[in-house]
Parts: C-alpha cells; structure tokens; sequence
C-alpha cells in the first residue's frame, strides 16, 4: 500500500472504520472538526450509523448504550467538550466498557483558545471523572503514529473492557503528513457480556451502580487489578540517544518533535541529549525513568504546552535522583525548538546567544 | 538537504493552502518526508492565512516553523509579517501584482512575480497561487516541476478534473516568468 497525505483528522478517522468501528457519536468543536466531518461521510457507505448529538453529555451516553451492546464506537471532541463527557465516562469506566475517545486539545481552562495544547494531562491520565479508575491515554506524535494507534485503541478497549483515551492537540489534527493505513483484520472478540438479546440465555445486565459497599469495594479492586495489568503490559515508551546522556529531554506528541529539532542544534553544540517520549501516558512509562542513570544525567527537562503537567509525574518516578526541570509554553503557543535549546544552555551553565 | 521549510501565506480565497499541499504532494512524490500545516482560527475569506510545508530527508521535527527558510507572499501583510523571520540566504517569492513594496532585506533573494497580471490574462484568476508555485518551484528547484504536475494531476482528479489543464497552464505560466 503506497502513502498518502492525509489530514491528522482524517486519517483518524479512516484508522476507526479500518479497525472496525461503525458507530460514532458526537457534538463540533474546534480543533477537530474534521473528523465528525469524515465519520459522517464514510460511515453510511460501510453500514455504520454518524449521529449528532444534542449535546457532548447525550454522545457520550450513546457511546455508552452502543458499548453495552458489544459492538465498537467512538467520539472525538476537544477539551471543553471532554470535559463534558467525564460523568458519561466515569460510568463507563464503572460499567467496563470499552470506547475510544479522541481529545484533540486545546488551550484551556475554560472555553480558553483553539491552538493546540497540552493542558489536558492531569484530565486524562488521572480519570478524569469521578471515582477510582483510570483510562487508557495515547499520544500520538506524527499522523501515521495517530493512525497505529487509535487501531491499537480499539484492541486494547477490548482487551481491558475500558475507555481508552488518543490524547492529541490541535496540531495533530490538522496537519497532513504522509500515511499508510497497516494491512491488519480488526481483532474482534467475543463479548457474552453485552446486552444483545437475552434470548436461550439469563439476562446481562450493564451498569454502574453497585449500592452494597463490600461488593462496590470488591469492584474496584478488580477495576484496580486491570490497571495495574496496564502497567505489566501495555507500557509504550520511545527512547532517543539515552546511551551517555548528560541531558535528558522528556516530552510526548507534538512537543516531542519540538524537542528532536532542538536536539539536532544541541548536538551541534556538543550536548549529549537523548529524549524520553512517553507513548502511553497512562500506563506511565516509570521503568524508563526509574532507569535513568543519576551518575550521568545531570538533568531531566520537561518540555510541555502547559505550565507542567508531567512533570509531576516524572518527578515521582525519579524520585529525587535527578533534578527534573520544566519548560513550557501554555495558552496554544507551541515551543520552538530555539526556545528549548536556550532553556538546556543556561540549565547546563553555558553561554546562550540570543 | 535535510530539513527545509517554506511558508505560503496571503488572503483567505487567495489560495495559498492548496499551494502549499501542492509541493507537499510532490514532495511526497519524491520520496522525502514531508508535513503540511495551515494556520488555524477564526479564519474567513478576506483574513489572512498561511501554512507551513517541511520537506526533509530524515523524520520531520516540529513542524511549527518560526523561522523559514523561503516565503512565498501573495498580500503585503504576509510581506510584512515573515520577511523578518525568515532565516538568511532563501528565496522570497512576491506576489508583485499587489504587494507595492519591495524586499528590504539584503541577505535574502527576492523574486517578483505579476501573479495576478499573469493568472488574468490566461483567463484564470483563481490560479493565482499555481502561478506564485511555479514561480517558487523554478527558482528554488526544491522539487521538480515534473513532480508538481504529477501532484496538480493527482490533487485535480475525479470530479475536479476540470480545473487540472487551467492549473497546468498557470503552473507553466509562473515558471516561465522567472
């Protein structure tokens, strides 16, 4: 199959249809559009069904009733918008079932800007609703990346019975980069918990309310069993240079390509940097940081468009071996690599042009 | 080569968008890497709009570009607002037809082109930005023109295929007249 230059969006959208999904739910919002936009388009011609919501509370609770009937659907929205579906996911997260959503982010708080940003971290890699869970987060760095892995997103939402979230910007989503859609059947699987007919067979009920505190208890421990499984087997980490490192750069999606155009012009000037790029944001990558070597990385700079996010949780899982410092830029701006490559000289002592 | 980035930019309907996907396209076509972006907003017809095309050899880094090494402008605000950004030593393709001033900066290669005076008389007005691309791909020759058809031809298919020969002509057009 030869490549093609597709908008991020887009090509999204396609990866769903190619990994089987029919059913798509959901309400506009800048920066993403395009997607609703091509869901609408090419559902109808594979037999799915596109509806608009009302509102992003009635497409997630559609998400929700279409999960519960075991076959595969997916929203896309931005950060204001996710945020309105994070009661609609919570249950979802109590009710185990899997959905994929899209967050191309925004600036936030607040309806905030339509640039891309990164703000959304804290939201998406803590539950963002209420309860004990966690979703799934992957961040996609590059189109074809946003490509593999919302494919991957559908296996791993079955695999789990969980939301998992493709955590983007806006820069993912609008920009065209060349893509090859992979060759690969979907990989469904059987679902005998879904409510499709209980015909010759008892009931299955899908919910979330569970008013016996012992049995919601031992519910979450169960919950908690998947994640921790997560963390045993779904961790996705790219690692650059990190071989005698003296500086570490951590950043994930579009920031992460900031940071490789930043590390060519440091290694110009004699730094030796490598890159740790998260690809799953939850599970963590903590190993690859843990494994960090505290004799020969002097520091450890995050780079996010926010005002530190993930750093937080890089600072836990040095835990304080390493200095960990922060850049960032917030609002929609994006970093420039120049901007990166100063904030390195100066941590390092060293003169900085202007 | 390894890295190199240009800007289209101009009024919103000048189309400077589809100029950009163009040599992304041919790029493509020649087997680099390549990543387009469009600035993004509240944007209409009239606004202003730009995007940025990376061509490269190895993986494409960020693809926000505040520094390009060329520009082409079709309106004297995008003259204005990226001459200064520009790194020294690319090409700086004018759209002379209406912008009324000239490059100021020495240490960069202007070329001037009657885009509109040219897409006028070849009765395509639309074809402004195909003509400021030929224009742009002569002199830089960072693709080939040859590419850039095969990209016109590929992007003018289907139900487009009408518009594919006027956009030939006015690819041509832009070329000769550098």
């Amino acid at each position: 199959m030869t490549r093609v230059l597709m908008k991020g969006a887009e090509a999204v959208g396609e990866a769903a249809i190619k990994a089987g999904c029919r059913h798509f739910f959901g309400y506009p919002i800048t920066p993403q559009n395009e997607i609703p936009e091509y869901m609408s388009r090419r559902l109808p011609q594979v037999g799915g069904t596109y509806v608009q919501g009302e509102s992003e509370v009635a497409s997630i609770n559609m998400l929700f009733g279409c999960a519960g009937a075991g076959v595969r659907v997916m929203t896309s929205s931005s950060s204001p918008g996710i945020s309105l579906m994070q009661e609609g996911i919570s249950y979802i997260a109590g009710a185990e079932l899997p959905v994929v959503v899209i967050n191309m982010v925004r600036g936030g708080p607040g309806l905030g800007g339509i640039q891309p940003a990164q703000s959304d971290y804290f939201q998406a890699t803590r539950g963002g609703g209420h309860g004990d869970y966690y979703t799934m987060v992957l961040a996609p760095s590059t189109v074809q990346e946003a490509v593999e892995l919302v494919m991957d997103a559908f296996d791993l939402a079955d695999k789990y019975r969980n939301p998992v979230l493709v955590l983007g910007d806006g820069i993912i989503g609008q920009m065209m980069e060349p893509v090859e859609f992979p060759e690969r059947e979907p990989a469904l699987v059987d679902k005998p918990w879904a409510t499709t007919g209980c015909k010759g067979r008892e009931p299955n009920i899908v919910k979330s309310l569970l008013l016996d505190p012992y049995e919601l208890e031992e519910h979450n421990r169960k919950l908690q069993q998947k994640y921790e499984r997560m963390k045993r087997e779904d961790v996705r980490v790219e690692t650059v240079d990190l071989d005698g490192a003296e500086v570490v750069l951590c950043a994930y999606g579009t920031t992460s390509r900031v940071c490789r155009t930043a590390m060519e012009r440091l290694r110009e000037k004699g730094v030796k940097v490598g890159l740790v790029r998260p690809i799953t944001l939850f599970p963590f990558p903590e190993k690859t940081i843990q494994s960090l070597d505290p004799k020969k990385v002097k520091f450890i700079l995050t780079v996010e468009m926010s005002l530190g996010q993930m750093v937080q949780d890089v600072k836990l899982y040095t835990e304080g071996r390493i200095p960990v410092h922060f850049f960032g830029r917030t609002g929609g701006v994006v970093p420039t690599p120049q901007e990166v490559v100063r904030e390195v000289l100066k941590r390092l002592g060293k003169e900085v042009e202007k | 080569m390894t890295s190199t980035s240009v800007i289209f930019a101009g009024f919103g309907g000048q189309g400077v968008l589809m100029a950009g996907k163009l040599l992304a396209e041919a790029g493509l076509l020649e087997g680099k890497n390549v990543a387009w972006i469009p600035s993004y907003g509240p944007e209409m017809r009239g606004g202003t709009a730009n995007c940025t095309v990376v061509l490269s050899d190895e993986i494409v880094g960020s693809p926000i570009v505040p520094d390009p090494d060329h520009i082409v402008v079709l309106n004297r605000p995008s003259l204005d607002k990226f001459e200064p950004a520009m790194k020294p030593g690319g090409h700086c393709v004018v759209n002379s037809a209406l912008i009324d001033r000239k490059v100021e900066r020495t240490d960069i290669l202007p070329t001037y082109v009657e885009g509109n005076t040219i897409a006028t008389e070849i009765e395509n007005p639309r074809g402004l930005n195909i003509v400021m691309l030929g224009a742009f791909v002569k002199k830089s020759g960072l693709v080939s023109l040859d590419s850039v058809k095969e990209a016109l031809h590929h992007v003018f298919s289907g139900a487009k295929e009408r518009f594919y020969e006027g956009n030939l002509k006015a690819l041509e057009k832009g070329a000769e007249a550098v």
